[in-house]
């Protein structure tokens, strides 16, 4: 009789197949963490991220950064020309500064001509005094990261038709173009989840009147509707409300893509056995929704928020452009780009169409990011 | 077939009678109406009001009938083609309207044409040449494409041509040609300069419409069918064109209904900056002026010429695909 040999080691389950740390902490790791693992890998989203970063911290601190506040006027620097910041003056080094300009009113075209004045240096100043402003509406502080030198004028970007500092003007429209997509995106997710919520978890006669009404509301061409509706909000609103009116009007028809996937994703989830259990236990619709659905498809829902952001900034951009959106003294980079409507002075002064530049980037960077977003949001597969 | 056709133009009755409410009610929405907004002007200029010839103003556009009614006389006169009246060129809006919806139209139409005959030998080669550089090339081309909004491409274009030819690419037709009746040299002037408008709006729906088609693709060129075809010898050519991009060419045609909303919205604002004679920059001084009878139907032509051609597009797919046909509804 042989007896059945037992093994006095202890067992090991991974003694044929030895996890190494990395394996075991990426199978240990969460839901979330396994997205984040995925979206470092997406090297397109991550170089997105950190742009999308360093603009947002711009625009944070754009009243310390530029030079000048949003409505300084130089009335005698009307449409100058951007200045190019050199180092070297004739092979000499001189540290950062300008060449002031030499002023010529071309009397053929009354074309105001502006030349760089070599012998006329300005150096530049840094962490220096100059306009006065209220920090955050906190504090009153007149520090400046860059300034012109004293006397002297510092236009990157050249300036606009009132002799106002295109740079500081783009810097200071980044505030208001940048948060009206994220306020934007929050209220349409908000309606998204409730309306797409009700819809998927109710089903039936609700969700069949919600399904069309979404229909009715794609089928608007986007932009018609927006201008629409934005003219009909009264001249006598303050601008601050119009800015509410306006980014409570894009968020209005953008909600249907994100109520629809809610409601697709509800449909499916609302059959699996949690949900009955929940329902079993008596939880309410408003909880089960909230508590036990919703969070296992929240990847998804962020990731296709963040891809119509884009969306929401240009439209406000257009707005703007069209004079159907903000009104000074709110400034947008569509308000700033509203100056380059007339093709005539753009062709005359084309740096006044350097607000172009910042949106393409910025809606790129949403592109790829929400991208890499959607692409991380399933990490499972 | 019949049947589905019938079908889908049935339920296009209540979806346009919505979207007819909707319009209403933004007609509707600015405080007052055209005429207080006459009576302050006037007032303001210093001349006296007639309240009779108000009052008859008021009755003869239907302004004292209470809100139900002016809606219905509004909508049906819209049905036999009378669309109200415009208060700011003291016209009835089909005579204001003219050409502009017509041009509007052609420019729609050939920006799909131009948008697919673009996308499709791209997404092809794209999906076919995964990877590649021309692969990355076109992806990266297709991305500014996508993320450059039309409006601002086509003020950019507008300053090249202006700099670098010194002409004005506004406009969609020889000046002499305005206000002239059809014929055979106006129509090849409007499409002398058609190709512009057509470029802009085309880009972004065009470099959508690629990375679409290029994923689409994708996922059908990994199925075991492709496999099963390419182990049994079939050349790569003939087997893409055989069987994925069979299958691919109905998501194609059912993208016209996300196509067509942006390339209307496209049209409007590109209009504008290019200054052509469609229903987009009138559309903006209505709006302006408040002129809300006229943005109005303006607004509800865009809404129907959408409707219109996503229904189109869905009577296509149920001819190209049976499934469709068979259970009566697109699957998406």
């Amino acid at each position: 009789m042989s007896t059945h040999y037992v093994s006095e080691a202890p067992f090991d389950p991974h003694s044929v197949e030895q996890l190494t740390p990395e394996q075991e902490k990426l199978y240990l790791a969460s839901q979330w963490q396994l997205m984040w693992l995925k979206l470092k890998q997406h090297r397109l989203a991550v170089a997105s991220s950190v742009v999308l970063i360093i603009i947002y911290l711009l625009a944070l601190f754009c009243e310390f950064l530029s030079p000048y506040n949003l409505h300084t006027r130089n009335t005698d620097y009307i449409y100058a020309p951007p200045q190019r910041v050199h180092v070297f003056h004739e092979g000499e080094f001189v540290g950062p500064f300008v060449y002031g300009y030499s002023y010529q009113l071309n009397m053929e075209n009354l074309k105001r001509e502006y030349a760089p004045d070599t012998r006329n240096i300005q150096k530049l100043r840094f962490f220096c005094r100059s306009d006065g402003y209220k920090f955050w509406g906190l504090f009153e502080t007149d520090v400046h990261f860059v300034c012109p030198a004293a006397g002297g004028y510092l236009f990157l970007f050249g300036t606009d038709r009132l002799g106002r500092d295109m740079y500081s003007r783009i810097l200071h429209g980044a505030k208001i173009s940048l948060t009206i997509g994220l306020v934007g995106i929050a209220l349409s997710f908000i309606l998204g989840i409730v309306i797409g919520g009700i819809a998927g978890y109710y089903g039936g006669v609700v969700d069949n009147g919600i399904q069309r009404l979404i229909e009715i509301l794609r089928s608007f061409p986007e932009l018609p509707l927006w201008m629409a509706l934005s003219a009909t909000l009264p001249v006598t609103w303050s601008p601050i409300l119009v800015f509410f009116g306006i980014t409570l009007i894009l968020a209005l028809l953008d909600w249907t893509g994100l109520a629809r996937a809610v409601r697709s994703k509800l449909l499916s989830l609302r059959e699996e056995d949690y949900c009955t259990a929940a329902q079993l236990m008596g939880a309410r619709p408003g909880r089960i929704i909230g508590r036990h659905l919703l969070p296992g498809f929240m990847s998804h829902l962020i990731a296709s928020a963040s891809l119509s952001i884009p969306g929401m900034i240009l439209g406000e951009t257009a707005l703007s452009f069209l004079g159907l959106g903000l009104r000074p003294p709110i400034t947008s980079w569509g308000v700033l780009l509203n100056e380059a409507q007339n093709i005539n002075v753009v062709a005359l002064y084309p740096w006044l169409m350097l607000p172009v530049v910042p949106v393409i980037i910025v809606i790129l960077a949403f592109n790829f990011l929400g991208d890499g977003l959607r692409d991380a949001a399933d990490p499972y597969k | 077939m019949i049947g589905y056709i019938l079908k889908r133009l049935f339920f296009m009755i209540p979806t346009l009678f919505v979207i007819s409410i909707l319009v209403f009610v933004i007609i509707q929405l600015p405080p007052g109406d055209y005429l207080e907004t006459y009576i302050a002007e006037l007032q303001s200029q210093g001349e006296s009001v007639d309240p009779d010839r108000i009052r008859f103003l008021r009755a003869e556009y239907g302004l004292d009938k209470p809100i139900y009614e002016q809606y219905f006389v509004w909508a049906s006169g819209m049905l036999v083609g009378d669309y109200g009246y415009s208060f700011e060129y003291g016209l009835p809006v089909n005579e204001v309207i003219g050409d502009r919806l017509f041009l509007t139209i052609i420019i729609s139409v050939v920006t799909i044409i131009f948008t697919w005959a673009i996308a499709f030998p791209i997404g092809i080669y794209s999906a076919t040449h995964q990877y590649s550089w021309g692969d990355y090339g076109l992806s990266f081309i297709g991305f500014i494409g996508l993320a450059t909004p039309n409006f601002l491409l086509a003020l950019v274009m507008l300053y090249l041509a202006n700099v670098y030819f010194g002409t004005s690419i506004g406009g969609l037709m020889d000046p002499e040609y305005i206000d002239q009746p059809w014929g055979i040299d106006k129509l090849i002037s409007v499409l002398e300069h058609l190709w512009i408008p057509v470029v802009v709006i085309g880009t972004s729906g065009t470099a959508g419409m690629i990375r679409r088609l290029r994923a689409n693709l994708l996922d059908e060129l990994q199925k075991q069918y492709v496999v099963t075809a390419r182990a049994k010898g079939m050349q790569e050519k003939k087997l893409v064109r055989k069987y994925p991009l069979r299958i691919a060419m109905n998501f194609f045609i059912a993208d016209i209904g996300s196509l067509l909303p942006s390339v209307i919205s496209g049209a409007e604002i590109t209009a504008i900056v290019l200054s052509l004679p469609t229903t987009g920059p009138m559309m903006l001084n209505a709006l302006q002026s408040q002129d809300m009878y006229l943005a109005g139907s303006f607004l509800m032509f865009l809404a129907m010429l959408t409707v219109i051609g996503v229904m189109l597009s869905d009577i296509l797919l149920a001819m190209l695909d049976p499934r469709i046909r068979l259970q009566g509804g697109a699957t998406k």
